[in-house]
């Protein structure tokens, strides 16, 4: 029997068009926007000008606190403007534009190098934080932050999280399949930092391939035990909490964190990123994007430059055409609408996908039948149906009670519900006002 | 002007079930039954299906629409399964305005009068029939045995048993008449779709395969009427009727697999379920052994939909990270 995580979950169909198709290094657009925000925590302060020639990988925006990240140029080129530019959601964001000239790197870059350093773990926490590798599934959390175990806690082992259970994603698939090598390395690097010596790969079993390959990879490292897991295939296994239950099976409790059960989760991608990051010198300025969709004429793998516009990586696949009817940053499940095309790829952007107008527009929900489907599918065992009816009729300090702090905001009771009431909506709003309430009353 | 583009929060994908897809299941679920009784009751069950069902939609069309003042809801499809189950829960034998009379009662009264779909405490088709029961006692419990093609009357299995008990007979002289495969083809007199078992299970699997249900309320029903039966039978097979005699009997099947699983009236959590089926099944047996009817279930059911609220109240489901397995 293959492990999965124990409570609830859904198995949307995965859509992966874009799987067969090899990275491919996109071509440098004209101008990037590059965000000076593209992780949790504190925006990177501009250490750019106007008018300031800068090469790829010269630092532009510095950390400022301990959680936050550094910020790259993505291009070689003359800084046109540090101001605030709209993202892809429209909001306006501290952000330094580079129109591109050439693509002259930093010397810095050892771009062919594969040796493996000798380092400890504080030299490499310290240059995964000097190359500001951020988490690269979605979440963006500031890599070293995560490698840094706060004191009194321990790490027992490091699993990757290659699941990538969003529908039509396969940017982490394509790194696994491409990239091996670096990846494994990357992977040593990270048990290095942590002082750990065992490593699981969770890769979910709809990407045989890649099990294969890295599990033959992986049988014949050298250094720390890496072992990989083949998952059954289950949405959210890539939730954080839910892959370590499927890995190791220990529950991360409600308001603790992952290394309370001696477990440090980083994603397939961040791995690579560490990689380049501590051998090549190199920060991440580019990422794998998966631009895909049903509209698309050719759906594909990007190797692309952060602050490229999402418009150059539309056209580039094919274009914009007139079924399209949504257009999403990251997966279907828990992605974020766009709605700025001019909006920059950042760190954070895993896929690019365009809905066909007839999937863009939610039916009109009825009333709930109380079938308890919203119960059973929630990974987090919460009852979706109760807190949107208490949230509904305004009765929004009364669900703290039912724990929607807890939720992970995975989609899969709205995903699941015959009624199409949009419970997802209405439960982030009371984990929002419930959470206001408990810091509240905290301080 | 550039094409605007759909912007609303995630997900951005939906499973594709819906409240119609699920109620047209169950319907689907109930066609095998459904034509086994037409095969024994011939043109009786088509006329008593029809006369309920246009009944139902009919009483749901004007109240929505004209006492509500609301949409028209009827394509749901959750009324015509209102009246296709209150149909399953009748005599073959019962006049047409006991029919209608039953579905104005299961809709008005069962559903709407609680606000419509959704809102309702007790399964609307269960209000219907025990309304009947205790209105027209005769009418109700006049049965046919399919076989007696001249439409002499006969009594149900438990009603037979159930006198026979009454009167200080040996049930071992009673059962004799009484074949296990006659009820697993549906060959007894009964309610028109509670007689063939395995019509009924048929559906029972197509329901589990289209994930509209799942196993958990019908098998504690079920189990647990086999288990209390069965200590029964074993402490005096003369006095108390076996565990499968029960079963097959007395629509125990049909209102597990269809009426105690009605989603409205039915708990949400797992931990629910079983309390719920376990109070369906002891009720039933109690009604059927020591209670004035010789069927219990729908009595049964109808007590636990109260419950219902109070079982959501305290059985929650388990929460992620509640149980912290140390060390793998």
């Amino acid at each position: 029997m293959l492990k999965t995580f124990k409570i609830g979950g859904i198995h949307p169909n995965d859509n992966k068009i874009s799987k067969g198709a090899p990275i491919e290094a996109m071509p440098l657009p004209e101008k990037v926007i590059i965000p000076l925000s593209q992780h949790i925590g504190a925006p990177a302060q501009p250490c750019v000008a106007k008018g300031d020639k800068v090469k790829v990988g010269d630092l532009i925006g510095t950390a400022s606190g301990f959680v936050s990240s550094n910020i790259h140029s993505s291009v070689s080129g003359t800084v046109v403007a540090v101001d605030a530019q709209p993202d892809a959601s429209g909001v306006r964001k501290p952000s330094v534009t580079i129109a591109v000239e050439g693509d002259e790197w930093n010397e810095n870059i050892l771009r062919d190098a594969t040796e493996l350093p000798d380092l400890d773990a504080k030299a490499i926490i310290d240059a995964v934080a000097v190359a500001g590798v951020v988490g690269m599934g979605g979440a963006t959390f500031p890599t070293q932050v995560k490698l840094s175990v706060p004191p009194g806690k321990k790490a027992e082992f490091l699993i990757i999280n290659g699941v990538e259970c969003e529908p039509y994603l396969t940017a982490d698939h394509r790194v696994m399949l491409e990239r091996p090598d670096e990846l494994l390395t990357g992977v040593e690097l990270l048990c290095r930092a942590l002082s750990v010596d065992k490593a699981f790969i969770g890769i979910e079993n709809n990407k045989p391939d890649a099990i294969r390959l890295l599990g033959e990879k992986a049988a014949a490292h050298k250094g720390v035990s890496i072992e990989v897991v083949p998952l059954k295939v289950q949405y959210p296994q890539g939730g954080e909490k839910q892959l370590i239950d499927a890995v190791v099976g220990r529950q991360v409790p409600s308001g603790a964190l992952p290394i309370d059960t001696g477990a440090v989760v980083q994603n397939a991608g961040t791995a690579l990123a560490v990689y380049e990051a501590v051998v090549k010198r190199k920060p991440l300025f580019e990422r794998v994007v998966t631009v895909t969709g049903k509209p698309l004429a050719s759906p594909r793998n990007l190797l692309v430059r952060v602050g490229t516009p999402l418009r150059a990586l539309i056209d580039y696949c094919g274009g914009m055409n007139e079924s399209v009817g949504k257009a999403i940053g990251g997966g279907p499940m828990m992605g974020r609408a766009i709605c700025n095309l001019d909006g920059s790829v950042t760190k954070g952007t895993s896929g690019v996908l365009l809905m066909d107008a007839s999937e863009s527009t939610r039916s009109e929900a009825g009333p709930c039948i109380r079938c308890g489907k919203c119960v059973s599918v929630c990974p987090m065992g919460l009852e979706p149906y109760l807190i949107n009816a208490m949230t509904k009729k305004g009765r929004i300090a009364e669900t703290e009670s039912l724990h929607p702090y807890d939720c992970i905001e995975c989609g899969s009771c709205s995903f699941t519900c015959p009624a199409r009431i949009p419970l997802l909506d209405y439960i982030r709003l009371a984990k929002t006002e419930v959470m206001k309430i408990m810091r509240a009353r905290k301080s | 002007m550039e094409k605007k583009l759909v912007v609303s929060p995630s997900p951005h994908i939906h499973s594709g079930n819906s409240t119609q897809r699920l109620m047209c299941d169950v319907i689907i679920a109930l066609i095998p039954a459904f034509i086994v009784s037409v095969i024994f009751y011939g043109f009786n069950a088509l006329i008593i299906a029809a006369i309920a069902i246009v009944t139902c939609l009919a009483t749901e069309y004007l109240i929505t629409r004209f006492m509500l003042g609301r949409e028209n809801t009827l394509w749901d499809y959750s009324a015509a399964l209102t009246g296709f189950l209150l149909a399953f829960n009748l005599p073959p034998a019962v006049p047409w305005w006991i029919v209608v009379l039953g579905s104005i009662v299961a809709i008005g009264v069962g559903k709407m009068s609680f606000g419509g779909l959704g809102r309702n405490p007790f399964n609307p088709a269960l209000v219907g029939r025990v309304f009947l029961l205790i209105s027209f006692p005769v009418q109700m419990t006049t049965f046919y045995h399919p076989a007696a093609l001249d439409g002499t009357s006969g009594a149900t299995p438990l009603a037979v048993v159930k006198e026979a008990v009454k009167n200080h007979q040996s049930l071992s002289e009673v059962m004799p008449q009484f074949s296990y495969s006659d009820m697993l083809l549906g060959n007894m007199a009964g309610s028109m779709g509670e007689i063939a078992a395995f019509a009924l299970i048929l559906g029972f699997i197509y329901l589990l395969v289209r994930r509209v249900i799942t196993w958990r309320v019908p098998v504690y029903v079920l189990g647990t009427m086999f288990i209390f039966s069965g200590i029964l039978w074993l402490i005096d097979p003369e006095h108390f009727v076996d565990p499968l005699f029960h079963l097959l009997t007395g629509g125990a099947l049909l209102g597990a697999i269809y009426m105690a699983t009605d989603y409205v009236t039915s708990p949400m959590t797992k931990g629910g379920m079983l309390f719920y089926g376990a109070g369906i099944g002891l009720i039933t047996i109690l009604i059927r052994t020591w209670g004035a009817y010789p069927e219990g279930i729908s009595f049964a059911i109808l007590i636990m939909n109260a419950a219902v609220p109070l079982i959501n109240k305290y059985s929650h489901p388990k929460r992620f990270g509640k149980t912290v397995t140390k060390k793998a």
